[in-house]
């Protein structure tokens, strides 16, 4: 190998322009895990806080988190990724059991409408509050 | 309601030639001067339409070598290439290098996707440009070397590594006995050959180990297209059971068949449809079995 010319990282990424099912799948699964590990720690720490004393700081800090409106849409992203991660996480279930790899594309997008159904269906019971 | 319509129009066109038929010499003469008019302005239109499907395809191909001076910073040139029907993209970087620039650098031998020489990043996704319609792409066609590969110049990458993973495999068989006689074929069941006949039909192209991300991030993953070399001599009943040992020690490996994050990105671009991710799965449970022990 004599001289060769690196296209570097940022190159090479940016350049794709033509993603397929499979990819676009992989990218949100990695996405919706990393947001609900991070959900799971600010889960554990405000849950860990207000249970320390008596019940009543567990009522008040749920119902003060509960009257916010950015707390209930973030709740519905919240529905979406863990739907999203759940359904996709079926799919690579079956793709690692050999089924249906011809219909990866197919059960792919069956998952985002199912979740889209599934997250509409549940904005009124998440926006309508406390 | 079309119909009735259509019935009248013909109806007045028979009348209007029976007309003709009756009339005299004046009409006769008037009435071919008429057709011969509508003659030359229906050629006329025909020309046209050939000049406007005759059109130019707009070739956008990254420049880069870097044995020259002045060339060694990379750059896409822009090459207006003649469009005829069923021209393929390496058909227009033939033209191109033929009546443009005959520097221009790129692989290609067959021109019938059996060489496996011209894979290239055409419009955002490996292709292999004889196998690719130029009809079938937007304009600008965009012609890069594959991703993920050095560049040695323009179009041509450095294949070592490629090779290097495909032969990592050990491709070779080793049966444990072979058959008596000296001229006794090794038989292979028809329902075996349909089992492996898909993986037999790689040509080394490199598209897949070029669209693979995991291949990207890492240079010692075996690749799609080595985990297929595998699995064509793994699941041929020809085999022997100590090769196939071994081989399956190199497939399930750190950087073997695991790293594989089933994308499919692999079998979408591979161009001779061969159901890569299937394969490296097949492996995957081979692995399994073999190393899962319950007693």
């Amino acid at each position: 190998m004599s001289q060769t010319y690196d296209r570097g990282t940022v190159e090479d990424f940016g350049r794709w322009r033509e993603f397929r099912a499979g990819m676009w799948a992989w990218i949100f699964h990695k996405f919706t895990g990393w947001v609900l590990v991070g959900y799971l720690f600010t889960h554990i720490a405000v849950l860990s806080t207000a249970t320390a004393s008596d019940p009543t700081v567990y009522t008040n800090t749920l119902q003060g988190l509960e009257e916010l409106l950015i707390v209930r849409i973030l709740e519905v992203g919240l529905l979406a990724v863990a739907v999203f991660h759940i359904l996709n996480g079926v799919r690579l279930l079956f793709v690692d059991l050999g089924m249906g790899l011809e219909n990866q594309d197919k059960s792919f997008y069956a998952s985002l409408v199912v979740t889209a159904a599934i997250v509409v269906a549940s904005v009124p019971t998440f926006l309508a509050g406390v | 309601m079309s119909t009735q319509i259509e019935k009248e129009k013909s109806e007045e066109a028979a009348e209007e030639s029976e007309a003709e038929t009756e009339a005299g010499p004046q009409e006769r003469r008037m009435s071919e001067k008429r057709a011969r008019t509508e003659a030359r302005e229906r050629r006329r239109q025909q020309r046209e339409q050939v000049r406007e499907t005759e059109e130019t395809v707009t070739l956008k191909v990254f420049r880069y070598d870097p044995e020259v001076e002045g060339k060694e910073e990379p750059r896409f040139d822009e090459f207006l290439v003649p469009f005829h029907k069923g021209m393929t993209v390496l058909d227009a970087l033939i033209y191109a290098r033929d009546h443009y620039d005959s520097s221009l650098t790129f692989r290609h031998s067959c021109r019938q996707a059996v060489c496996g020489s011209d894979a290239l990043f055409v419009n955002g996704q490996q292709r292999l440009g004889c196998k690719t319609q130029l009809a079938d792409l937007d304009d600008p066609v965009r012609v890069e070397p594959l991703p993920h590969q050095d560049v040695v110049k323009d179009l041509v990458v450095d294949m070592e590594h490629f090779y290097e993973q495909m032969h990592a495999v050990e491709p070779y068989f080793q049966p444990d006995d072979l058959p008596d006689g000296e001229l006794e074929e090794q038989r292979q069941s028809p329902e075996n050959r349909e089992r492996i006949k898909m993986s037999t039909r790689c040509i080394w192209c490199g598209a897949c180990m070029s669209s693979c991300n995991i291949a990207a991030g890492d240079n010692q993953y075996l690749g799609p297209a080595a985990i297929n070399m595998a699995y064509r001599f793994a699941m041929d009943e020809r085999e022997g059971e100590n090769r196939k040992e071994a081989r399956m020690r190199i497939v399930e490996q750190e950087h073997g068949v695991w790293r594989c994050q089933t994308q499919f990105s692999c079998t979408e671009v591979c161009p001779k449809d061969i159901p890569l991710t299937e394969h490296i799965q097949e492996l995957k449970r081979e692995a399994v079995k073999s190393n899962l022990k319950f007693w």
